[in-house]
């Protein structure tokens, strides 16, 4: 069973704001979700290798060239506030800067 | 109650590429604001990652010069969190299979040799920088966003603030001597955290883990450590408990204070990322890396002791940064005597840097002038003092020496057929002179070279002059 408190974990770390209401719905459907995935765990993976990717490719490596593939007025273009080309946002003093 | 300490260091290094590890933007310090940035360091639908050789290789540089064994099948993932310094609301890192595993690092600390594991290396990308207006805003420059850094886990290996900052000394000189990273701690280039605990000794479980952040300095660390050891000492004997918290160091009262209590463990919700492939680290490509490591400070050290002939300390001296042992070694590759380069670069050069508050790269001087300049004190040309006037003219202005000794005349008087009619003149005049000397009165010698010094403005040979002197004295 999922609780109300995962819903709610879940919710703040996307960042996400429900009302009540919504709240309990959402736990009832992602409960649902959850026990159908849960499934899967009913095969048995003994000696199997875990799969971390689904694409055909492997170790496709950049050269190390620096190359400006936009402009700065480009990038900023869709920024809401901007200050002497800096990015202007809420002050978050909760959490420092180097994470 | 005695108490036992332990000592975790995470150590994250930015690695020297010209651009970003997931995107092709430029990475350069100090650019202006937000010029290095493209839609992938934006994080815009859409867009795709890409893994940038040279940081994977460099990074692979760092894991082997600390003794650590390459994964030689990985891949990334995600590390998902919300803060403006990075708008894709996730870092792309090596969560599952980091890069490297199981390294060590030798200390020595009282005489007392020990080696600190390094649990494992990974890499990863740096945020964007923000500063923090009293206006309710903060600023963003996501030029940093998406720099390639290597994060070095060491073990719970260590048991002293003093051990700890051996292992970051010695650390930062290792990666130094790599080129893979400039590790300067004051341009962020090497950021350091800590995680402390203490525990009654012959205690099984470890105790309560600390993390301290804000840590500037070396110095910063071994004093952030010890005001915790004696903190935590403190609460413990008098029967309280530790909090899982996250503190800061105060450099101005050198005390830490806490910045947030943790509850629970960070939530980053790990998966491996979807927009990369698999990576397979080819034996042969690991092999070729270390084949090609460039020498370490201690093999550097070495050399200079067997093969130039340089005293013990002052080859660890010149050893003690790369910019230092570099320039000495290109110095020498100019066919300038080791010992007369060493002496230079530990006394006047070493001394110039103190007075001036610079670094040696911040100097005019190159290792081709200093080599000059030594040559032409080795083949008599120049005598030392007047060297030293040519020095500060060299590293002050980037003159090259051999061309402005000559148009400034400095060029030293050796030639006997020059010095020796003078001497003889010196000598006629001075009688009062000869006679001193006959009785042993060797006053009289300093008497007569300060004579010639004067007639040919400093710039006699003294060897020479003093030889002709001698000799003359002797016959009359």
């Amino acid at each position: 069973m999922i609780s109300k408190d995962e819903i709610l974990h879940v919710a703040a770390l996307a960042n996400l704001k429900f009302e009540d209401s919504e709240v309990d719905s959402f736990v009832s459907q992602l409960d649902k979700i959850v026990n159908m995935e849960s499934k899967l765990s009913s095969v048995d993976t003994t000696g199997v290798e875990p799969t971390y990717n689904m694409g055909d490719t492997n170790t496709v490596f950049r050269e190390d060239k620096g190359i400006r593939t936009q402009t700065r007025e480009q990038m900023l273009e869709n920024v809401p506030e901007t200050d002497n080309n800096l990015i202007k946002v809420p002050t978050i003093v909760d959490k420092e800067d180097d994470e | 109650m005695n108490f036992e300490t332990t000592i975790g260091l995470e150590v994250h290094v930015e690695l020297k590429t010209k651009s970003k590890m997931y995107s092709p933007s430029p990475v350069a310090y100090g650019a202006e604001s937000n010029i290095n940035t493209n839609v992938i360091d934006f994080g815009f639908p859409g867009t795709l990652p890409t893994v940038n050789k040279n940081g994977y290789r460099l990074g692979v540089m760092v894991a082997l010069a600390l003794n650590a064994e390459i994964e030689h099948h990985t891949h990334f993932d995600r590390k998902n969190y919300f803060y403006p310094d990075n708008p894709k609301a996730y870092q792309i890192t090596q969560q599952d299979k980091p890069l490297g595993h199981d390294g060590y690092i030798e200390i020595e600390v009282d005489g007392k040799k020990k080696k600190i594991g390094v649990e494992e290396l990974h890499v990863e990308e740096d945020a964007g920088k923000n500063t923090h207006g009293n206006n309710g805003y903060s600023y963003v420059d996501l030029n940093r966003q998406g720099t390639p850094l290597i994060e070095i886990v060491s073990k719970p290996d260590m048991h002293s603030p003093e051990e700890a900052y051996q292992y970051l000394e010695n650390l930062r000189k290792i990666v130094q001597f790599t080129g893979a990273s400039d590790v300067k701690m004051e341009e962020g280039s090497m950021r350091v955290d800590t995680n402390i605990s203490i525990r009654p000794v012959g205690s099984k479980d470890y105790g309560t883990k600390v993390e301290l952040k804000n840590l500037n300095s070396f110095n910063h660390v071994k004093l952030g450590l010890a005001y915790e050891e004696q903190r935590q000492a403190a609460i413990l004997k008098q029967g309280g408990h530790i909090d899982q918290e996250t503190r800061r160091f105060d450099e101005k009262t050198g005390e830490t204070f806490l910045m947030r209590v943790k509850s629970g463990a960070d939530d980053y919700r790990y998966f491996p990322e979807p927009d990369l492939p698999d990576f397979e680290i080819s034996p042969e490509w690991i092999s070729e890396i270390k084949a090609n490591l460039p020498e370490t400070a201690a093999k550097r050290r070495e050399r200079y002791i067997n093969e130039l002939g340089i005293p013990e300390y002052d080859a660890g001296v010149l050893t003690d940064t790369k910019e230092m042992s570099d320039f000495f070694d290109e110095a020498v590759s100019y066919k300038a005597n080791p010992k007369l380069v060493s002496n230079w670069l530990m006394g006047e050069v070493n001394g110039y840097l103190n007075d001036k508050k610079i670094g040696l790269l911040d100097t005019k001087l190159t290792p081709e002038h200093l080599a000059k300049m030594i040559n032409l004190i080795s083949n008599g040309t120049i005598s030392s003092k007047i060297a030293k006037k040519v020095f500060q003219e060299t590293i002050s202005n980037g003159t090259e020496p051999e061309e402005w000794v000559k148009s400034k005349g400095l060029v030293q008087e050796s030639d006997p057929a020059v010095l020796k009619p003078m001497i003889l003149e010196i000598l006629d005049n001075n009688q009062q002179s000869i006679d001193d000397f006959k009785n042993g009165k060797d006053r009289a010698v300093g008497f007569l070279i300060g004579q010639i010094m004067k007639q040919t403005h400093g710039q006699a040979n003294p060897k020479v002059a003093n030889k002709l002197l001698m000799e003359e004295l002797k016959s009359r």
